[in-house]
C-alpha cells in the first residue's frame, strides 16, 4: 500500500476546482445552484403565463409565444428544475446519512452533472434562436413532427432533454450502487434513513424510465431529422406510440419526483417531533409499492384517446391501487406528529403544509382516475390544479423543507428562521390561491393550454385571483433567495447538530463535513443511528476503523469536456439542413456534430486508458482538522 | 480499498471483485444492462406496433434473405462463446489466452458487422430505404440500435486488448474485461430476440 502514497495529484482552487470537483458535496451545490436558476427561469415563465391570463381577451403575449411558454415551463420545471434538486438533496446527503466516504462511481456523478446542465442550456438556447418548442412538454405526435412544426424548437426539446435525460440515467445508476455497495458496517436496509430509502426507490424508477423517454426521444429526431415514419400517419406511422412511450416513461416521472420529497418529509416530521418515524417498516413497503405500480398506471393519462373501456378499467382500477401506500404514509407522519414535542422551524412548517396540500392533490388524482369521470375533466383546469398540487405542493414543498433543513449541513450556516417562515407563508397561501380556484375553472369548463378565453363565461375573477396568487408565490421566492443571500454574510459557524435533535448520520459530523466526510467510518447500531448513541448516553457514534490515510479520487476536467462535446453534437446535427455545405461536399452542420461527437470520445477514450489512482488524505490532515472542530 | 493494493505478481482470484471499485463497476454495470433491456424493449415494442405498415415498400417476407442471417447470428453466438473462454483465462490467470481470446470476439464481431452492413446495403437496393415506410424506419432503428452496440463493443475491447498488452492483468484492468464481458453477452441475447422477433417472425407472419 505505501507506493500509493507517492502519486501527487493536482487539488485545484477557484472556478477550476468547481469544475473539476468530484466531490458530491459540492456537487450537490453545483445541482442546487443550477436547479435554482432554471426554477427561476421557469417560475418567469409561470408568472408571465398568468400575467396573459388576468383578464378576457388579453394580448400580454400573442398565442404564439404563449404555446411556447407554457411548453418551457412544463419541459423546465420538470426535468431542469425539480430533476436536477432531487439531485442536489441526494448528493447533499445520502452518501452522508448511510456512512459513506463518497459515491460509489465520483467521475460518473460529475459527468451526470455536467450533461445535465449543457442539455439544459441547449434547450434553452431555442429562445435566442428564433423560436422555442411549442406543443407542450408531452410533445404529442403529430403536432411535434416536422408538417405542423418546421423550424426548429421541436429540435431544441429532442436533443436538450436528450442530452440532459443521460445525465439523469447515469446518475440514478450511481446512486444505486452507492446504497448497495457502500454502506457503512450495521447500516442495513431496514436501519437506513427514510430519505435514502427513497433515493434509493427513485434512483431505480429513473433507471427503468429513462431509457424508454430516450428512445421515444431518438425516434422522434429520426422523423424530424432524417425523415423517418415513427409517429407520421402519412408514412404508416403511429401518434398513439408516442403517447405510450412518452407516458410510460412519463408516469414513473412524476413518482421519480415525489418520493424523494416524501423522504425528506420523513425526516423533518420525525427530526421536529422528537420521535421515531411511526411505522418505519411500513413507509419502506409504501415506497416500494408506489415504486411498483407507478409502472403499471401510464396510460391513465390516456383514456380519453380510444383504449377502449377494458383498458381504461384495468389502468383505473391500478391508478386508484396508489391510493393505499400513500395513505400508508399520509397517516405514519401524522402518527409521527401525534404526541410529539413538536418544533415549527421553517423547515417543518414546509413538511407539515406538505401533509394536508398533498392529500388534496391525491383526492383529485383518485377523481381522475376514474375514467368516466375524466372524460369530463380532461383537459381543462382541472387537471392543470391536480398536477400542481402534488407537484408544487408535493415536490417543491418537499425541497423546500429539504433546503431549509439541510442548509447548515451543505454550507455550515443556519438559514434565517424569520425569513424561512415568512418564504412558507408567501408561498404557501400563494399557491392554494393560484391553484385552488383552478379545480373551479376547470369544473366550469375553462380548458387548459388555451392563450386566452372569452368574457362573460364566468372565468374572469378567478384568473385574477389565480394570477394574484402566482406574484405571492413569486415572492415567497424572492424571500427565499434574500435569506440565501442574508445569511452567506453570517459567519460560518453552524455546529455539527444544528437543530440538536439529529437522528442520522450526517448530523454526526462537522458542518460542512471535511472532504472524506468521517475521519471514521461510523459503527451503526440501530435504526435512526445517532439518536440510538444519543440516548445510550453517547457524545457520537462508535467508529468502525481507527484513524488512517484515506484514499480520494482525482479531480477531472473531462466530464466538462464530455458534456460540451454532446451540447455541440446536438446543435451541430440539428442545424445541418441549414447551415449548407464545408468544403464543396461535406455538410458543415454534419462536421460540426461530429466533432463534437469526437469530443466525447476522445474524452471517453482518455478516461479508459490513464488510470486514476487518485490521492490520499493524510493522517496528520485529519487529525488536523480533527483537533480544530472538536 | 485501494485499487492497488495487491502484491505484484499475485492475482487475487476473481480479480474483477478483489476490490470495492470492482465491484461497484460490476454491479454498476448490471443495472446499466436493466436499463438497456428497458431500451431495446422499447424499441422492439415500437418495431412490433409498425412492423405491418409497409406501404409501397417490399414486405418482410420477401425482403429477408434467412441464410446470410444465420450466418451472422452464428458468429455472433460464437463470438460470445469465445468471450466466456477470454473471462476463464482471465481467472486462471493466463493473459495470453485472454488476449488470443478477445481477438477472437472482436474478429467475429466484426464479420457479424461486415455481414449486417452488407444486408443494409441490399435492403436499400431493393427499395427498402429507412424512409420508405414505419415498417423500414422502426427495422433500421431496432437493428441499426444493435449493430451500433456491436460496434461500440468491438472498439472497446480492442482498446482493452491494448490495455491488456500494455498494463497486464491487475485488478485495475480485470474489471474492465469482465464488465465488457457481460456487455458483449448483452448484445447476444438482443440479437437472439431481434432474430426470432424481426426475421422469424418476419417470415412467418
Amino acid at each position: 500500500m505505501a507506493h500509493a502514497h507517492t502519486h501527487t495529484v493536482k487539488r485545484y482552487s477557484g472556478l477550476m476546482d468547481w469544475l473539476t470537483t468530484v466531490d458530491h458535496k459540492k456537487i450537490g451545490i453545483l445541482y442546487m445552484i443550477a436547479g435554482g436558476f432554471f426554477f427561476l427561469v421557469g417560475g418567469l415563465e409561470a408568472i408571465l403565463i398568468r400575467v396573459q391570463l388576468w383578464k378576457p381577451l388579453n394580448d400580454f403575449v400573442s398565442a404564439d409565444t404563449y404555446n411556447e411558454l407554457l411548453t418551457m415551463h412544463g419541459t423546465t420545471m420538470i426535468f431542469l428544475a425539480a430533476m436536477p434538486l432531487i439531485f442536489a438533496l441526494m448528493n447533499a446527503v445520502v452518501p452522508l446519512q448511510i456512512g459513506a466516504r463518497d459515491v460509489a462511481f465520483p467521475f460518473v456523478n460529475s459527468l451526470g452533472f455536467w450533461t445535465f446542465l449543457f442539455g439544459g442550456v441547449l434547450l434553452n438556447v431555442s429562445w435566442f434562436a428564433g423560436g422555442a418548442p411549442d406543443a407542450g412538454w408531452t410533445a404529442y405526435a403529430p403536432l411535434a413532427g416536422t408538417t405542423y412544426n418546421g423550424d426548429h424548437g421541436i429540435d431544441y426539446y429532442v436533443l436538450g432533454l436528450q442530452i440532459a435525460g443521460i445525465g439523469t440515467l447515469i446518475g440514478g445508476i450511481n446512486f444505486l450502487v452507492t446504497i448497495i455497495n457502500m454502506r457503512a458496517p450495521g447500516m442495513t436496509f431496514m436501519r437506513m434513513p427514510m430519505f435514502t430509502w427513497t433515493a434509493f426507490i427513485t434512483s431505480a424508477l429513473i433507471l427503468f424510465a429513462f431509457p424508454a423517454l430516450a428512445v421515444g426521444l431518438a425516434a422522434l429526431m429520426f422523423d424530424r431529422l432524417f425523415d423517418a415514419n415513427f409517429f407520421d400517419p402519412s408514412g404508416g406511422g403511429n401518434s398513439v406510440l408516442w403517447e405510450h412511450i412518452f407516458w410510460i416513461f412519463g408516469h414513473p416521472e412524476v413518482y421519480i419526483l415525489i418520493l424523494p420529497s416524501f423522504g425528506v418529509i420523513s425526516e423533518v416530521i420525525s427530526t421536529f417531533s422528537r420521535k421515531r418515524l411511526f411505522g418505519y417498516s411500513s413507509m419502506v413497503f409504501a415506497t416500494i409499492l408506489i415504486g411498483f405500480l407507478g409502472f403499471m398506471v401510464w396510460a391513465h393519462h390516456m383514456f380519453t384517446v380510444g383504449l377502449g373501456p377494458v383498458a381504461n378499467a384495468l389502468f383505473s382500477i391500478a391508478t386508484m391501487l396508489i391510493a393505499i401506500p400513500t395513505g400508508i404514509k399520509i397517516f405514519n407522519w401524522l402518527f409521527t406528529l401525534w404526541g410529539g414535542s413538536i418544533k415549527f422551524t421553517a423547515a417543518n412548517l414546509f413538511a407539515v403544509g406538505f401533509v394536508p396540500t398533498f392529500v388534496m392533490g391525491g383526492v383529485t388524482g383518485v377523481m381522475l382516475a376514474a375514467a368516466p369521470a375524466d372524460f369530463q375533466y380532461h383537459d381543462s383546469y382541472f387537471v392543470v390544479a391536480h398536477f400542481h398540487y402534488v407537484i408544487v405542493g408535493g415536490l417543491i414543498l418537499g425541497i423546500f423543507s429539504g433546503l431549509h433543513y439541510w442548509w447548515p449541513k451543505m454550507f455550515g450556516r443556519v438559514l434565517n428562521e424569520t425569513l424561512g417562515k415568512l418564504t412558507f407563508w408567501t408561498f404557501f397561501i400563494g399557491f392554494h390561491l393560484t391553484f385552488f380556484i383552478q379545480h373551479f375553472l376547470g369544473l366550469l369548463g375553462m380548458p387548459r393550454r388555451i392563450w386566452t378565453y372569452l368574457d362573460g363565461l364566468g372565468f374572469n375573477e378567478m384568473n385574477m385571483i389565480s394570477t394574484v396568487g402566482a406574484f405571492l408565490m413569486g415572492f415567497g421566492t424572492i424571500f427565499f433567495l434574500l435569506n440565501v443571500v442574508v445569511t452567506s454574510f453570517k459567519p460560518k459557524n453552524a455546529p455539527a447538530d444544528p437543530w440538536e435533535d439529529g437522528r442520522t448520520l450526517e448530523w454526526t459530523i462537522p458542518s460542512p463535513p471535511p472532504e472524506y466526510n468521517f475521519a471514521q467510518t461510523p459503527l451503526v447500531r440501530g435504526y435512526d443511528a445517532y439518536w440510538k448513541e444519543k440516548e445510550d448516553g453517547h457524545s457520537g457514534m462508535t467508529p468502525a476503523e481507527p484513524i488512517g490515510p484515506i484514499h480520494m479520487p482525482s479531480p477531472s476536467i473531462l466530464p466538462f469536456f464530455m458534456g460540451l462535446g454532446l451540447f455541440i453534437a446536438g446543435l451541430g446535427f440539428m442545424y445541418a439542413p441549414d447551415w449548407g455545405k464545408l468544403f464543396g461536399t461535406l455538410n458543415a452542420g454534419y462536421a460540426v456534430g461530429i466533432a463534437g461527437l469526437l469530443i466525447l470520445f476522445v474524452c471517453m477514450f482518455l478516461r479508459s486508458v490513464i488510470d486514476d489512482h487518485g490521492f490520499h488524505i493524510e493522517e496528520e490532515e485529519i487529525l488536523r482538522d480533527l483537533g480544530g472542530k472538536a | 480499498m485501494s485499487a492497488h493494493s495487491h502484491v505484484e505478481g499475485q492475482l487475487p482470484h476473481e480479480p474483477e471483485k478483489a476490490t470495492l471499485e470492482g465491484r461497484n463497476k460490476v454491479l454498476g454495470f448490471w443495472l446499466f444492462l436493466g436499463g438497456e433491456t428497458v431500451l431495446f424493449g422499447t424499441l422492439f415494442s415500437a418495431f412490433l406496433a409498425l412492423r405491418h405498415q409497409v406501404l409501397d415498400g417490399p414486405h418482410a417476407d420477401e425482403l429477408f434473405k434467412l441464410p446470410i442471417v444465420a450466418l451472422a447470428t452464428a458468429l455472433l453466438l460464437t463470438s460470445s462463446l469465445t468471450s466466456v473462454f477470454a473471462i476463464h483465462a482471465m481467472h486462471v490467470n493466463k493473459v495470453k489466452a485472454l488476449i488470443s481470446w478477445l481477438i477472437v470476439t472482436v474478429i467475429l464481431g466484426a464479420g457479424f458487422l461486415g455481414l449486417e452492413i452488407y444486408e443494409f446495403y441490399h435492403y436499400v437496393h431493393e427499395g427498402h430505404g429507412f424512409t420508405t415506410s414505419a415498417f423500414s424506419s422502426s427495422f433500421y432503428t431496432l437493428v441499426g440500435f444493435h449493430g451500433a452496440h456491436v460496434a461500440f463493443g468491438i472498439t472497446w475491447i480492442t482498446l482493452l486488448i491494448l490495455q491488456l498488452a500494455r498494463k497486464g492483468l491487475t485488478v485495475v484492468t480485470a474489471p474492465k474485461v469482465y464488465v465488457a464481458g457481460m456487455y458483449w453477452h448483452f448484445i447476444d441475447v438482443v440479437w437472439v430476440f431481434i432474430f426470432t422477433v424481426v426475421y422469424l417472425m418476419g417470415k412467418v407472419v
